[in-house]
């Protein structure tokens, strides 16, 4: 292959691995807060993409942006308030299959407000035919702008979490959750931050992909299963991992359209997925001493 | 301190304490010691909010607390060191401790939040020299250690441990014990529930004995640990031929 060629398709697998990798982390927060997956995940991020596109109507496209996140993490704190917070020991299973009725809810709510017209953000910079040379390869400026506010929002939630009082709550919850609250720690309000935190991810993602994958109120569920696979890939609950994974699965996807047919680009996550569940169903980098208890 | 009047507590229909009365007086170590199963570790789960009690009342320095949170509990007082320790694995030694000043730090305290951390380390010199591993990393006397020391910085006026010397080697076990008369000494109330009977009553001023969600019994530490039936039930064969005993 073309060193051109090799670079241009690693840059799309990078540029989707880092979405994945957000969406990914997304999974992690809550799954930490609470031992849930929330099958709502994905349709955080459509509504980033559909709120910042709706706003940019009257709006500059930073303050678009901003709004759509601050709006979808008010949804996202609302639908923990409503559905999960009451629950009086909720069981696992009971508040999974609660996600999942909240993304039907929330797709359909979009299909009512939005219609099912495909919509995108304009290019941050440029516009669709600008582009700027890697190694000799041609790239969209808006594939910088996604890798680098993805890796920047990476950089941003892990050092939250290391050095603020918040996120070293957030982390003991996870650890411990009975623990925790023997501490004082606000175990609920911590959760509803979860679903605040991770719903701002999604939005965030969402609006940065947008120009590049255009948004509906579908896309939901294909960049959930994408994060799902990588957060299940690099191991639940390890959100470095998930970079990783994320970046993996992104760079396998975008080679694996060298060899076959683009239809099959989708089917590649799912038979990561399948092959991880089967094979190591603690994720690629499971070995760690201090994972979770 | 703390006074407990006719609880009840049942984990559905299985009911597991039964008219539990008992009070602990300010500065005083009290034991309750019992078998496996006798509810001992439910009625500190009570005390700390982990579990509704269904009848019955708790008072925390005169304060009614059995319909409280947990968070809430911690707030006013009243600190549960768990059975198993539960530190937080996946966080180093001195986020566990900033961890348990939550409740202090909330209220704007660092500056007492920096001297109880010099006092968490001058109990259990080990802890500062582990300070930045991680706490799942550590031995089990450690982990208790730093489970007490957890518990410690958010300056309870109550300290409640459940089973302290449980899974330990007997020389560190001696050790637990008397920290545990340490932080007595320096002014802390402490209600303690043990299987090792013999252990928390040299070290307790009064003690209860629960049986099958009841107490049976209760007395200072000596009348208890003079007691037949405690003696025979709790202590061991050997204990008829030590009568030697006292608070170390």
């Amino acid at each position: 292959m073309a060193r051109e060629l090799l670079v241009q398709y690693l840059i799309a697998g990078l540029t989707y691995g880092v979405i994945y990798a957000v969406v990914g982390i997304g999974f992690n927060i809550i799954y930490n807060a609470t031992g849930i997956i929330n099958f709502a995940q994905g349709e955080f991020v459509m509504l980033g993409g559909m709120i910042a596109v709706t706003l940019h109507g009257f709006l500059p496209l930073p303050a678009a942006i901003a709004g759509a996140v601050v709006l979808t993490m008010a949804v996202g704190a609302l639908v923990e308030m409503l559905f999960i917070r009451w629950l009086v020991k909720p069981s696992v299973l009971r508040m999974i299959i609660i996600t999942i009725g909240v993304s039907i809810l929330l797709r359909e709510a979009a299909l009512l407000l939005w219609g099912n017209a495909v919509r995108a953000l304009p290019y941050f910079t440029g516009n669709e035919v600008t582009s700027v040379g890697i190694l000799g390869a041609r790239v969209s400026p808006q594939v910088l702008w996604a890798v680098g506010v993805c890796l920047a929002l990476v950089a941003a939630i892990t050092a939250w979490f290391r050095w603020t009082s918040w996120g070293r709550q957030m982390r003991a919850c996870a650890a411990n959750r009975v623990a925790a609250s023997l501490c004082g720690l606000p175990t609920r309000n911590l959760v509803t931050l979860s679903f605040v935190l991770s719903a701002g991810m999604g939005a965030l993602a969402g609006c940065v992909v947008s120009p590049i994958t255009q948004t509906q109120y579908s896309v939901g569920a294909g960049l959930a299963i994408k994060g799902f696979t990588v957060a299940i890939l690099g191991g639940l609950g390890n959100s470095l991992a998930a970079v990783a994974a994320g970046l993996l699965l992104g760079v396998l996807e975008s080679f694996s359209v060298s060899l076959l047919p683009t239809a099959y680009k989708d089917a590649i996550s799912i038979a990561v997925l399948l092959l991880i569940l089967f094979v190591r169903p603690t994720g690629l980098f499971a070995a760690r001493l201090t994972s979770r208890v | 301190m703390l006074r407990i009047r006719n609880l009840d507590v049942a984990y559905g229909p299985v009911t597991v304490l039964r008219r539990i009365s008992l009070h602990v007086n300010p500065g005083e170590v009290v034991a309750i010691v019992g078998a496996n199963g006798a509810g001992k570790t439910t009625l500190l789960k009570a005390v700390s909010g982990l579990v509704r009690p269904r009848a019955g009342e708790i008072a925390l320095q005169g304060r009614e607390v059995s319909r409280e949170s947990a968070e809430r509990i911690v707030a006013l007082g009243c600190s549960h060191v768990p059975e198993g320790r539960q530190v937080f694995a996946s966080m180093s030694v001195h986020e566990n401790l900033l961890m348990g000043a939550h409740v202090q730090l909330r209220r704007g305290r660092k500056d007492q939040v920096k001297a109880d951390l010099e006092r968490v380390y001058r109990l259990f010199p080990v802890l500062e020299k582990r300070q930045r591993q991680f706490a799942g990393t550590l031995s089990g006397g450690e982990q208790q250690m730093l489970a007490m020391g957890r518990a410690l910085m958010a300056r309870p006026a109550l300290l409640m441990l459940d089973e302290p010397s449980m899974g330990l080697a007997p020389l560190v076990m001696k050790d637990i014990f008397a920290t545990v008369s340490r932080i007595s000494a320096e002014g802390s109330t402490v209600l303690l529930v043990e299987q090792n009977a013999r252990g928390a009553l040299k070290i307790a001023h009064r003690g209860y004995v629960l049986e099958t969600g009841r107490i049976v019994l209760s007395g200072t530490a000596e009348e208890l640990l003079a007691n037949r039936d405690v003696q025979r039930a709790y202590l061991g064969r050997e204990a008829a031929a030590e009568p030697e005993r006292g608070r170390p």
